[in-house]
């Protein structure tokens, strides 16, 4: 071989490395208050996740033999997977349904999504007794397939190389990465219609974890439709995080955001507070009919009862009346409002189902300990972090101009 | 790079199918296989003695029973005792039961279990494999009975509930340890089927004896072990409350729309692009 071409190609190796270590540099100041907050949480997390390596599950948290799944399953997966969701809802909209308006902001919400299940799957291994025969229903020695914690695993790990597929040609055009990204754009297509069917059945595969648990959850939570209820929330429960995001990041990251973008802004708000309205419609009707499918009207008058009232008209109903008022009035702050109680109403269903109902009949109840919250924080924080580090550096919210023209979609 | 793809494709179409079909196989096996071992407890013949559980514990190499207060609140079996008998004050005078694993025909925790730990052999006996499990604990939110009890104080934690003494006794010949000691002949080890006509032969022959129920003939679909007993079950502290078909049933339906939703979906997308792809070359802009 030409040992002129060797010496370019190792130079550009070269020079590749040093681009990607100089990344690694902070870029912004260092001594903002989300910092001062988060690196202490961060440094105790990680202090908390060595001593539950050492001395087992139970040295930090507050899991009993009644009581096997707390926090870290149902609000770290089960709530943090619901909100992932904006991801394959946006990319239908976007790559299926054609919708181009949203294109702007479909890379933030994949690689939100990415990052969210790349954590939340870590918190799963927080989880693990014994993380390391996770190893077992993946290479194919045993294969649990009646299990449905099987299939939620095996969609975890394939919609996440789904996802990071979506996201790709975004870092090929960070390391300027010409032919990769001309490949990895190709894929896109097949990658959203592979991850939309993995999403579908992962977001009401989480609920269908808990049908075997028949008698265990509070009858006003449990039903056989909870797999579709999760499925439909998880709509809702995207587009409100991708509002919700969106309105956050572009104060933080102003900057990083084209002026085209700016002004999109708004109508894509409007046009994502039209959906949360329908599907908040839907999913209510759909409660409804579970409430009065199951003769449940006894149980109304309980303190259990006036809870799940709280939930279905304080946390739906009302949020889905908002969003129908302000998309009218073309309110935004309003959007952003009903954005956040859909959140909130979406975070306590899936806590009711998981953890507030779950045994809520037995004498001694679960309540996680501080040492459980700080891990979890520690799981939100390090995703802030990297999620950070990324829109830094690739062109996420921005648009490179130089790729623009080959890459019209 | 080629060939690994192809058989990446392959595991995953066989692991779709066998979702749809590894159900039924399971299902199959269940109802040819009728001759299950399984375990009679009488709860009229137990005297408390608790032998058993000093039994147990000696076979499994589990710490010894602490003195036990028979006046205590009930206790539960957990992860240093696999097996555990309570006195009740029933409405016929001190009843006792005993509890471990019911040893399930269609179990849920085997159905639960993502790597095949749980594992129901073809004797009937419910075994947790240690070198397969990772601790998930979903066969503990799964079980109906709460029977799986996980080492929360480890950093190699374990799930322990009766194994029906299988590996240890069984495979060997020999009956489970609390059965082949029982001093009162409350525990009787056999067939599954053969131990259901003799718990009717027993209520039938001193009906003012017992109840009129065998706990486990239908009980979440079908138990190995079975109980009778003097009085209600519902007052000896056991879940009534179980439905009569098996637990993993309630997963089937969402276990059989994957398959087709795997297909139907992709297609469905795919067909929704091509029609809006055309539909915005015209009038360029114009999305909603
Ligand atoms: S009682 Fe529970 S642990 Fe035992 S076989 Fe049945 S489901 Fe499995
Ligand atoms: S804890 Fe172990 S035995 Fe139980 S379901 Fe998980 S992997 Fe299976």
């Amino acid at each position: 071989m030409n040992k002129d071409l060797t010496d370019s190609i190792a130079a550009e190796r070269l020079s590749v490395w040093k681009f990607i270590l100089s990344e690694f540099k902070p870029k912004g100041k260092i001594l903002t208050p989300f910092n001062v907050i988060s690196v202490p949480i961060i440094l105790v997390g990680i202090i908390l996740i060595v001593i539950r390596f050492w001395k087992g599950i139970g040295a930090v948290t507050n899991l009993s033999q009644e009581i096997p799944w707390g926090l870290w399953i149902g609000f770290d997966v089960v709530t943090g997977v619901a909100f992932a969701g904006g991801a394959y809802v946006l990319t239908f909209m976007v790559y299926i349904l054609n919708m181009r308006k949203y294109h702007s902001i479909v890379r933030v919400t994949v690689l939100n999504g990415f990052l969210a299940y790349l954590f939340y799957a870590g918190a799963l291994l927080l989880d693990l007794g014994k993380p390391w025969n996770v190893i077992n229903p993946v290479i194919g020695n045993n294969f649990g397939v009646s299990s449905v914690l099987f299939l939620v695993a095996w969609h975890f790990l394939l919609y996440m190389i789904a996802q990071l597929i979506e996201f790709s040609p975004a870092i090929a055009e960070w390391l300027g990465a010409r032919r990769a990204h001309k490949i990895l754009s190709g894929m896109t297509l097949a990658a959203v219609i592979f991850g939309i069917t993995l999403s579908i059945l992962h977001q009401s595969g989480l609920g269908a974890l808990y049908l075997m648990a028949k008698e265990k959850i509070h009858p006003l939570w449990y039903s056989e439709f909870i797999p579709v209820l999760f499925f439909v929330s998880s709509i809702f429960a995207g587009l409100g995080m991708v509002i919700f995001e969106g309105s956050i990041s572009h104060k933080v990251f102003f900057k990083q955001i084209s002026d085209e973008h700016h002004k999109e802004q708004r109508g894509i708000i409007h046009g994502l507070a039209k959906i949360c309205t329908a599907t908040l419609f839907v999913y209510f009707f759909l409660q409804l009919i579970v409430f009065i499918h199951g003769k449940r009207w006894d149980l109304i008058n309980t303190p259990m009862g006036y809870w799940y009232l709280v939930e279905m008209l304080g946390f739906v109903l009302l949020p889905m009346l908002l969003f129908f008022y302000s998309y009218r009035t073309n309110n935004i702050l309003m959007i952003r409002l009903a954005s956040i109680l859909t959140m909130l109403g979406v975070i306590i269903n899936r806590l009711n189902v998981t953890i507030i109902g779950f045994r809520w009949d037995i004498a001694v109840h679960y309540v996680p300990s501080w040492m459980e919250i700080v891990v979890t924080l520690t799981v939100l924080l390090t995703e802030i972090w990297i999620f950070r580090w990324v829109i830094r550096r690739m062109p996420v919210l921005w648009e490179s101009t130089i790729w623009k023209k080959d890459n019209p979609v | 790079m080629d060939l690994d793809r192809r058989k990446f494709l392959k595991v995953i179409g066989i692991t779709s199918l066998s979702l749809a079909i590894g159900k039924d196989i399971k299902a199959e096996d269940t109802k040819v296989n009728k001759e299950f071992n399984g375990v009679l407890y009488d709860a009229s013949r137990c005297k408390g003695c608790h032998g058993c559980e000093y039994d147990c514990s000696e076979a499994n190499s589990l710490p010894e029973p602490a003195i036990i207060d028979e006046d205590a609140p009930p206790r539960k079996t957990d992860e240093t005792r696999r097996t555990v008998v309570n006195k009740f004050e029933t409405s016929k005078g001190p009843v006792f039961t005993k509890i471990q694993c019911m040893h399930c025909n269609e179990p849920a925790c085997v159905a639960a279990c993502l790597t095949q730990a749980m594992y129901k052999t073809p004797e009937g006996a419910v075994i947790w494999r240690e070198d397969k499990c990772m601790g998930c604990r979903y066969c503990m939110i799964s079980c109906p009975f709460d029977s799986p009890k996980f080492e929360y104080h480890s950093p190699n934690p374990k799930i322990e509930k009766c194994s029906m003494c299988f590996e240890t006794r069984i495979s060997q010949g020999e009956i489970p340890a609390c059965a082949e000691n029982c001093p009162n002949d409350a525990l009787l080890f056999g067939n599954r089927r053969e131990l259901i006509s003799e718990a009717r032969r027993r209520i039938y022959e001193s009906p003012d004896q017992y109840i009129e129920h065998i706990y486990g003939e239908h009980e979440a679909g079908g138990t190995c072990w079975l109980y009778i007993s003097p009085v209600p079950f519902k007052e000896l502290g056991m879940n009534t409350k179980l439905q009569k078909e098996s637990y993993p049933a309630l997963t089937k339906g969402f276990l059989y729309s994957v398959p087709s939703i795997f297909v139907l979906v992709p297609a469905l997308l795919l067909g929704i692009q091509q029609a809006t792809k055309i539909n915005i070359l015209p009038k360029e802009n114009e999305d909603e």
